[in-house]
């Protein structure tokens, strides 16, 4: 061994190969930036019209970013063109990393003025608001609207929107731009070739299943690596069954919330499924695409979904397929809420950060997406609902998008917002969907899995790095 | 005059250390002569050509990697959400926190079964390959030793899954553990062992030795390339002389091949622990967020999920603490004297 006092080329590699090693990629890299921070100059506001009731000065340039997601960009753009037709010149860009693309810029307080913070890599928006940097939207929603002036925005918005947008409090810091309903998606094809009616209830769904089970076709499937996709029919089924107030209740974390006899009846009733072997086999291992694919195939019959399944599934959906979505169906006439009550909600968020430069130029711009005219065209162009009511009427829509209007319409008042995916995203998705998870895989009871939500949220009620809101 | 000169230099007492210190920055011309004839000016100039040699590579690895680092160790004292400029000291809560917390045991476990395992699989697989690639084969004419029978076609499909970007590698693999047309429970329906086919490979407890394949997998080509090139510098005489003395294929392997491929399986070894303490890749592409966590992945959904970017940190500085630990460890351990052919 070479343990000389020569530090010859082999020794010389070999520390430095060891100092190499130090160089593991930390965090740190991300953090190097943290305590940076300049102060980006404020456009000047010009004089407030009735056609511009924000007082965008018409000499500034207004800075947009796009997720670049399932609904694209092309929407935005239009929007945009209509933006610069009255006012500055509009810097468009999209990205599917908002958050590694945009919280730099955050930090450093220079942000974009209008951000569609989605996807996967959304930025945490309960967080950025603890931290004062985004725009109070409350003067978007007491100004007139588009396309009426005695008509405020506030008024042309769907119920549930300005909610989603609250955070614990009355000020409402986000605008979801497209309406989604959840419910249990299926075909109405593959009903009728069994010869049978969308269960209402859950005796009906069980004689359903049974049916379906003897010509080979599974009653459910689901996205077994995102469980929480069944908190999309779960929710308002123990909603339906207990009341609004057991599912504000969970949101609220109060103790023993889960221990609900609406829960465990909802509960009881999907380990039912599983217990009689109506769900499709492999489901807790497919992911969302898979589920999709083998309902799409007729392979089973429901879906617990979203609105946005019949853009994604769009390819592999048989022409004769017939899509349609009904509320979760109920358990018996004992329930506290009718069958027509849905979940319905604003989805894919935008907002304004506080520091953007050009605030009042972001507050119209989300005024016009608000337009009738945009609103129609985000439709035609994605087939979603949007924010807007009453803007696809008339329209011609592909048959889910109809069944799901046709469903919100018949819901009425009805609606249930559950804030636990949303306030609570680690609790929603990896404990209680790992609880179900688990459940619907037959590995636990439904005591063990209410049991296990129970502590999770208890876990998340104790836990101080973790910010809570309450239903106002 | 010159000899006179010398004599009071060489009589004069040894430099001082702050002279030496200063005589490190100076160029040899203007280096004092006190300094210079010192008994550890050798010394002092040997390095003092390496740092000034290396200092542009060191500056920057001092900006871009040592300060990113000695930050991370501040934020991690801190509740700093990663989304603000604003934050608070909050002391060693952070690390208190993470003493307490079931999940990051969970991940950490996880993640130190992969480093031992991984390692141990991946390097024999890698080890009994190359041998066979390359002294395993039959004894043919003329040759002492010899592959296996189309070895060198081996050799390239080894190499396959290196060429595949590591991402791609974890979404072939979750389509191959994908429960209803994957081709593993296909594969067991085919013959025979219906009873082994599972519902979810990969959110439940066989997830970790799912993700051990797929990373033992992915690298096993790459070190039956390396170990391939260490076994060929090996002289064939030494083979040829066991071989006169009656060795077969394992005592070859042990006697001969093994330790003179030491250093190289050494230097993999700590590669391919650092390469399973990662695994960010594939578990966070293959197991679904209820499923299991290592601690990269763990990390990151802090950072970015929960916004908790100095929990976060405080994590990958334990990241940082074993990989540190784990390099040290298998440095001194496998310490060994170099053979020299």
């Amino acid at each position: 061994m070479h343990s000389g006092p020569y530090l010859n080329r082999r020794t010389l590699m070999r520390r430095s190969a060891a100092a190499g090693l130090l160089s593991l990629p930390a965090v740190g890299a991300l953090t190097s930036c943290a305590s940076g921070g300049g102060d980006n100059e404020e456009v000047e506001r010009g004089e407030a019209t009735e056609n511009n009731p924000f007082g965008v000065n018409a000499d500034a340039e207004l800075e947009v970013v796009i997720f670049d997601g399932g609904f694209g960009d092309q929407y935005a753009l239009d929007a945009e063109e209509i933006y610069s037709g009255s006012y500055g010149s509009v810097e468009h860009s999209k990205t599917q990393e908002i958050q590694s693309r945009l919280q730099p810029r955050m930090v450093q307080g220079d942000p974009p003025d209008v951000i569609n913070n989605s996807g996967a890599e959304a930025m945490d928006i309960a967080a950025l608001i603890r931290n004062d940097q985004v725009y109070d939207l409350t003067e978007l929603l007491d100004a007139p609207s588009l396309d009426d002036p005695d008509v405020t925005v506030r008024d042309t918005l769907m119920p549930g929107v300005i909610e989603m947008g609250q955070f614990g409090s009355e000020t409402m810091w986000r605008l979801n731009y497209a309406y989604t309903v959840y419910g249990q998606w299926y075909s109405q094809t593959a009903l009728d070739r069994l010869e049978v009616e969308y269960p209402r209830t859950w005796d009906e769904m069980i004689a359903v299943c049974e049916k379906a089970r003897q010509q080979g076709i599974a009653g459910w499937t689901y996205a077994g690596q995102y469980p929480y996709y069944f908190n999309f029919t779960l929710y308002p089924f123990i909603g339906k069954i207990g009341g609004a107030d057991v599912l504000r209740a969970i949101d609220n974390l109060e103790p023993n919330a889960w221990r609900h006899d609406a829960v465990r009846a909802a509960f009881e009733a999907y380990h039912e499924l599983t217990a009689r072997g109506f769900v499709l086999q492999g489901s807790p291992g497919l992911s969302h695409e898979e589920s999709q694919d083998e309902w799409n195939q007729y392979n089973a019959l429901f879906i617990p979904n979203g609105s946005w399944v019949e853009n994604e599934s769009r390819e592999n959906t048989p022409d004769d397929f017939r899509m349609a979505v009904g509320p979760p169906t109920s358990l018996d006439s004992s329930d506290a809420m009718p069958f027509e009550t849905l979940w319905a909600s604003g989805s894919e968020p935008f907002f304004v950060p506080a520091q953007a430069p050009n605030a009042p130029g972001g507050l119209e711009f989300l005024r016009i997406m608000l337009g009738r005219e945009s609103a129609r065209n985000f439709t035609s162009l994605v087939s979603s609902l949007t924010a807007v009511r009453g803007a696809s009427d008339g329209m011609d829509l592909p048959p889910g998008l109809t069944s799901a209007s046709e469903v919100l319409a018949a819901a009425g008042d009805n609606l249930l917002l559950p804030r636990l995916p949303d306030w609570y995203r680690q609790l929603n998705n990896e404990e209680i969907g790992g609880a179900i998870a688990a459940m619907m895989a037959g590995d636990i009871e439904p005591d063990e899995a209410i049991n296990r939500c129970q502590q999770a949220a208890d876990a998340t009620a104790q836990d101080d790095s973790i910010q809570k809101f309450q239903h106002v | 005059m010159e000899a006179h000169q010398r004599e009071r230099t060489g009589a004069s007492p040894p430099a001082s250390t702050t002279l030496l210190a200063v005589a490190f920055f100076l160029p040899p011309r203007f280096t004092p002569e006190r300094v210079r004839y010192d008994r550890r000016y050798r010394k002092l100039d040997q390095y003092r050509f390496i740092s000034w040699f290396l200092a542009a590579p060191l500056l920057i690895y001092a900006l871009f990697v040592i300060s990113p680092f000695v930050q991370a160790f501040f934020y991690s004292l801190t509740d700093w959400s990663g989304n603000s400029a604003t934050y608070n000291f909050t002391g060693f809560d952070n690390y208190e926190r993470l003493w307490n917390d079931d999940k990051f045991r969970e991940a950490l476990g996880n993640s130190v079964l992969l480093l031992v395992l991984a390692p141990l699989i991946t390097l024999a697989l890698g080890l009994f390959f190359a041998f066979m690639l390359n002294a395993g084969g039959r004894h043919r004419k003329n040759q002492a030793i010899s592959g296996v029978f189309g070895s060198s076609f081996y050799k390239i499909v080894y190499f396959f899954p290196q060429v595949l970007s590591i991402a791609i590698v974890a979404v072939i693999w979750a389509r191959i553990y994908s429960p209803r047309s994957g081709a593993l429970n296909e594969g067991l329906g085919v013959v025979g062992l219906d009873s082994w086919r599972q519902e979810d490979w990969l959110g439940g407890d066989l997830a970790i030795w799912c993700v051990l394949a797929v990373l033992c997998w992915s690298f096993v080509g790459f070190y039956v390339v390396l170990f391939s090139a260490a076994m060929s510098a090996i002289p064939r005489e030494i083979y040829e002389a066991s071989l006169l003395d009656g060795a077969g294929r394992a005592t070859t392997f042990f006697r001969i091949t093994f330790p003179l491929t030491w250093e190289t399986i050494r230097t993999g070894w700590i590669y391919m622990g650092i390469q399973a303490l990662d695994a960010f890749a594939l578990v966070n592409i293959m197991v679904p967020e209820h499923g299991m966590d290592v601690i990269p992945s763990y990390l990151y959904e802090k950072a970015i999920r929960d916004a908790q970017a100095g929990y976060a940190t405080a994590i990958g500085v334990v990241l940082f603490l074993v990989t540190l630990v784990f390099s040290v460890l298998m440095m001194r351990l496998g310490r060994r004297d170099r053979i020299e052919f």
